[in-house]
């Protein structure tokens, strides 16, 4: 089984521990993993802010970079949802690639659907012992239905106490560019979140977006909150008690 | 109603710091959003009725003039006049030479969204009619002079305490906090109004065609006691309100108090067809009905047609996170969070709105709320894209999009651009390995830090590993 990895314009920037988690975690579960040298972004800032023309000439370049694959995995419920949602729609009235791109958005899984629902994992390399929160990423849940799927995971590990927060499911605030256009609703959501997650008592705030993650990390160090973990699911199913080299 | 949709910002910032507010706006989890969730649970067929109410809402929009024309018909039939008014001002200058032609003085008013959309009490009082809101939300904003901010609670952002204080300067009688004291307080108030009024105006939440029948769901009686009191009933809503038959109108019962409050049914459900029968001893002697367009038959046939199956249940408002911590005055117009950001650039102009379809995460929890399955985020992501195609945004937005969509079509540039960003930010973020300010996205640092890249890219690092 062919997985292509696309580790997303943000983990390949700014935390690419990620990427080498996602890639442990497909290994281990037997998948030969391609990583294509030329991936760059999905296209999704330039789609949710208006420029269908961006977004879809880099719609294209992923398809054709992802054509020898048979599952396209990401590290993200965004840009999976991004793939697998909107692709279509950005070309619903273009004949000329609309079946290609149906089959690239039926192959492309976020990572934990993909090792609960398609390779079915049953045991992950990680260790990790403490106490963590789960946050659910807005596109992930909403588009895609992941909720359970890292749970699951994450309650194979024997180290690891799960405290579910209130309103896990409620938006963190980051929605891309709104976190710098609205920055202060965007802060007061983020704060909500570091509130919920503040109160369960929990070691390490989990969640399966960097852009969430650097959302309401931002907001906990700046609410003077330097101990709290902020960590990918990736990392914690794959890495040394969080940390993937 | 004026436009303020361009302060969005400055309001919402407003907003955010005012304490009192914020208190008020917690109402929002506990009251609409557990509400809901408990009322939509004891549907057990819930995801079917939904789709059965989107598919009607959709069948009378796909034939919107024929099911119009039917209900003017049938209402025709039954003594009503159906007034067709394609703006505002149409409303308005109707609403008032009824008023002229029956000799009406006093006037009282069950709540109607659409009348606020006309400015409707301002044009009257300026023709000399003393009007009187009746709903008990909407009579507490007209004695405050405030528009409402939300379309199902208009007066959510207030405390009983705000209204304790509001009813004894405007009643001048002692000051109570007993919700009952004070509900008792304005029905003895409102009482007379009722009982000598002329004329009563509502709204309606669905006109049938089959029968010609204004239907109203509400909770105060206040409704019924303006439909039927006074000797001239005149009903004012959208087009888009036609339902085909009573049979539909149940199933969309189902879901719009379970969607608003979170009640199975409302306390009233008023169905009002024709005028006074001649053995009848209740209804009024002369009941119109107007139609207003303002905007909503050119969704038709757009990407946005979706939008005119809004049943006005305010669940999007209520569980928008953006709506919940800002409240509804922020958005500037009648129609506050989703719906509203939909709605308001589509009536008053994009131009007018240009924050509020970019006020939104995209977090898609009012889609997943709303009966009858509108797509919000689809819609305001097309009206982004209308504002890029009309060039509305600004030139520093559209600088970067094009910068950033440009570079990611150009991957050695982009590997040698990301891998530099990702060293210099490194190095410049020192010991903390963040940014308490970074130029350029200070809304971001202003109230959060930004976390610094780990310093070399996922490309290098993986091109370095398998090339060893």
């Amino acid at each position: 089984m062919r997985v292509g990895l696309f580790v997303t314009c943000l983990v390949d920037l700014m935390r690419p521990g990620i990427g080498f988690a996602a890639l442990r975690l497909l290994e281990a579960a037997g998948c030969e993993v391609v990583v294509p040298a030329a991936q760059t972004c999905c296209g999704q800032p330039g789609y949710n802010s208006g420029d269908q023309k961006a977004a879809k000439a880099l719609a294209l370049k992923v398809l054709k970079e992802f054509d020898g694959c048979d599952y396209v995995v990401l590290p993200s419920g965004s840009c999976a949802g991004m793939i697998r949602v909107h692709y279509p729609a950005l070309f619903k009235d273009d004949p000329s690639v609309i079946e290609s791109i149906k089959r690239l958005s039926a192959r492309t899984y976020e990572l934990t659907d993909f090792l609960v629902n398609v390779v079915k994992l049953q045991n992950v390399p990680g260790r990790y012992s403490g106490s963590l929160t789960y946050h659910d990423s807005c596109s992930g849940l909403r588009e895609l239905g992941v909720q359970a799927q890292p749970r699951t995971l994450l309650a194979m590990m024997p180290g690891v106490n799960l405290t579910e927060m209130r309103e896990s499911t409620t938006c963190c605030g980051f929605g891309g560019t709104f976190s710098v256009k609205f920055g202060d609703i965007s802060a007061r959501m983020a704060d909500n979140k570091c509130e919920h997650i503040r109160a369960t008592g929990a070691g390490a705030i989990v969640a399966g977006d960097l852009g969430c993650l650097m959302n309401i990390e931002g907001r906990l160090r700046r609410r003077g909150d330097l101990e709290t973990r902020v960590l990918h699911v990736a990392e914690v199913l794959a890495g040394e008690n969080g940390l993937c080299k | 109603m004026q436009v303020t949709a361009m302060h969005f910002k400055r309001k919402a910032s407003e907003n955010l710091r005012n304490e009192k507010l914020q208190k008020a706006l917690e109402k929002l989890q506990t009251k609409f959003v557990d509400g809901r969730a408990v009322a939509i649970a004891e549907l057990p067929n819930f995801g079917e009725v939904r789709d059965a109410a989107a598919e009607i809402r959709d069948k009378v929009i796909r034939s919107l003039d024929r099911y119009l024309l039917r209900f003017e018909q049938e209402a025709t039939a039954r003594g009503a006049v159906v007034h067709w008014a394609e703006t505002t001002e149409d409303v308005n200058r109707i609403v008032a030479e009824i008023a002229h032609q029956h000799g009406v003085h006093r006037i009282v008013k069950s709540k109607s969204m659409v009348s606020e959309e006309c400015g409707l009490n301002d044009a009257l009082e300026t023709q000399g009619l003393e009007v009187i809101e009746t709903d008990l939300g909407e009579y507490i904003l007209q004695l405050a002079h405030e528009p409402p901010s939300h379309i199902v609670a208009p007066v959510v952002h207030k405390s009983k305490e705000d209204i304790s204080d509001l009813f004894e300067e405007k009643h001048q009688r002692p000051r109570t906090v007993q919700i009952a004291e004070l509900c008792r307080e304005a029905r003895e108030v409102l009482r007379p109004g009722f009982l000598s009024a002329d004329m009563g105006i509502s709204g309606a939440n669905f006109i049938v065609a089959e029968t010609g029948s204004v239907l109203i769901v509400t909770n105060e009686g206040n409704g019924r006691l303006t439909t039927t009191l006074p000797r001239v009933h005149v009903a004012i809503t959208g087009i888009e309100k036609v339902v085909p038959t009573l049979e539909d109108v149940t199933t969309l019962l189902r879901l719009l108090p379970r969607s608003a409050t979170g009640q199975s049914i409302t306390n009233y459900v008023s169905v009002l067809t024709g005028t006074r029968g001649k053995d009848e001893s209740d209804g009024p002697e002369h009941f119109h009905v107007i139609l207003l367009d303002n905007g909503r038959s050119k969704l038709l046939g757009t990407e946005l047609q979706p939008m005119l199956r809004c049943i006005r249940c305010g669940a999007c408002m209520n569980h928008c996170p953006v709506y919940q911590n800002i409240g509804g005055h922020a958005y500037g117009w009648v129609y506050p969070g989703p719906m509203g950001s939909v709605l308001t650039p589509s009536f008053v102009g994009l131009e007018n709105a240009l924050d509020l379809p970019n006020a939104s995460t995209f977090c898609g929890e009012c889609a997943v709320v709303c009966p009858v399955k509108i797509p919000l985020p689809d819609l305001l992501r097309h009206l982004r894209t209308r504002q890029v195609q009309q060039h509305l945004r600004p030139w520093q937005e559209r600088v970067a999009l094009r910068l950033w969509s440009w570079m990611a079509r150009r991957p050695a540039l982009y590997a040698l651009s990301t891998r530099i960003a990702a060293r210099l930010l490194r190095i410049f973020s020192g010991s903390e390995k963040r940014f308490h300010y970074l130029p350029g996205v200070t809304g971001w640092t202003d109230e959060r830090d930004m976390p610094a890249p780990a310093g070399r890219t996922f490309r290098d690092l993986y091109r370095e590993r398998h090339s060893s």
